[in-house]
């Protein structure tokens, strides 16, 4: 077992990503530049980290969408590997067309950097074995995930056409907990207040904006981004 | 020589949060009458005549535009656009 973390100029998160595979899950970690033409035959996971990659020149991860290590990630996607994408990363996905949607400005207008209550949606997570507490059956409903956000285009949008796909094929993986009336999210509007989307055959895509790397250890205030780290190590075994 | 000039707005409905308080602003300044502000991005390409204008909608619709949140116009000059 043994995760890419990309790095792509301007990211700024592969090494707080780096940090909670290898010490803290103690999972074997390669970087990976972005202009290598293929992810390396051992590879069982790759993670996107968050940053500015490419500076967000012209829209945040639509320059990063289209480097030389995208086609190998899609044709490990495609076969059902497992993917995340954290904040650019989630941008880049969208980007990339791996998850459908894109990122926009938040709607107050400002960088948001902060922790979150996050609700876990749908039936159950995936990717594919989840930690119980995340699992839909054993839920306690009143369960949230404490997790920082950090960007400035973190507002979710899709058509809705395409919310109501997503919340048909239980693909709405987190959604922020506070909500204006009309359902968006009060951190930066997200459309139906959702924070992570899940995509491909096998759910085996998971895109989010919140930085689960970022609460991994107690010390960093929260530990709840491990459930989600560790189930994408579990669904690797 | 051929330039193209691509202009890229958010769709109609989407909000432009830029856009909206420059409105603001803009009322507080005195200006009256406004009904709506939004802004957009502006790309030249400068070609050397070679290039169609089926490529230049290609690159908008691969890279330049995302047709998810944004619609484009496309102006096509030979020489200054403006």
């Amino acid at each position: 077992m043994k995760i890419a973390v990309i790095q792509f100029p301007g990211s700024n998160c592969d090494g707080d990503a780096l940090w909670a595979f290898r010490e803290v899950l103690k999972v074997q970690v390669d970087l990976v530049w972005h202009e290598q033409a293929s992810l390396g035959s051992d590879i069982t996971g790759v993670v996107i980290p968050g940053g500015f990659s490419y500076g967000d020149y012209l829209r945040s991860g639509c320059v990063a969408a289209h480097a030389p290590i995208m086609a190998s990630i899609k044709r490990f996607a495609e076969h059902g590997g497992s993917v995340l994408g954290i904040c650019n990363g989630f941008q880049i996905l969208c980007e990339a067309h791996l998850l459908p949607g894109a990122l926009l400005p938040n709607d107050q207008g400002r960088f948001v950097c902060r922790f979150e209550e996050l609700d876990i949606s749908g039936s159950s997570i995936s990717f594919p074995v989840m930690d119980p507490r995340l699992r839909g059956e054993d839920r306690d409903v009143d369960f949230s995930l404490s997790i920082p956000v950090a960007n400035h285009e973190g507002r979710y949008f899709a058509d809705a056409a395409t919310i109501r796909e997503l919340e048909k094929a239980d693909l709405i993986a987190f959604r922020y907990r506070h909500r204006h009336p009309d359902g968006s999210a009060k951190v930066n509007g997200s459309v139906a207040s959702i924070a992570g989307i899940f995509g491909g055959l096998k759910k085996n895509i998971l895109g989010m904006m919140p930085h689960p790397e970022r609460a991994c250890e107690k010390i960093l205030g929260s530990d709840d981004g491990l459930m989600i780290l560790n189930a994408m190590v579990e669904g690797m075994r | 020589m051929v330039k193209a000039r691509v202009q890229i707005f958010l769709k109609e409905g989407v909000l432009d949060p830029q856009g909206s308080t420059i409105h603001k602003n803009l009322e507080r300044m005195g200006f009256e009458g406004i009904k709506d502000v939004r802004i957009g991005k502006c790309v030249e390409i400068e070609t050397d005549g070679g290039c169609r204008p089926e490529q230049i909608t290609k690159m908008c619709d691969d890279l330049l535009a995302n047709p998810v949140m944004e619609d484009y116009e496309i102006h096509i000059h030979d020489g200054d656009p403006r």
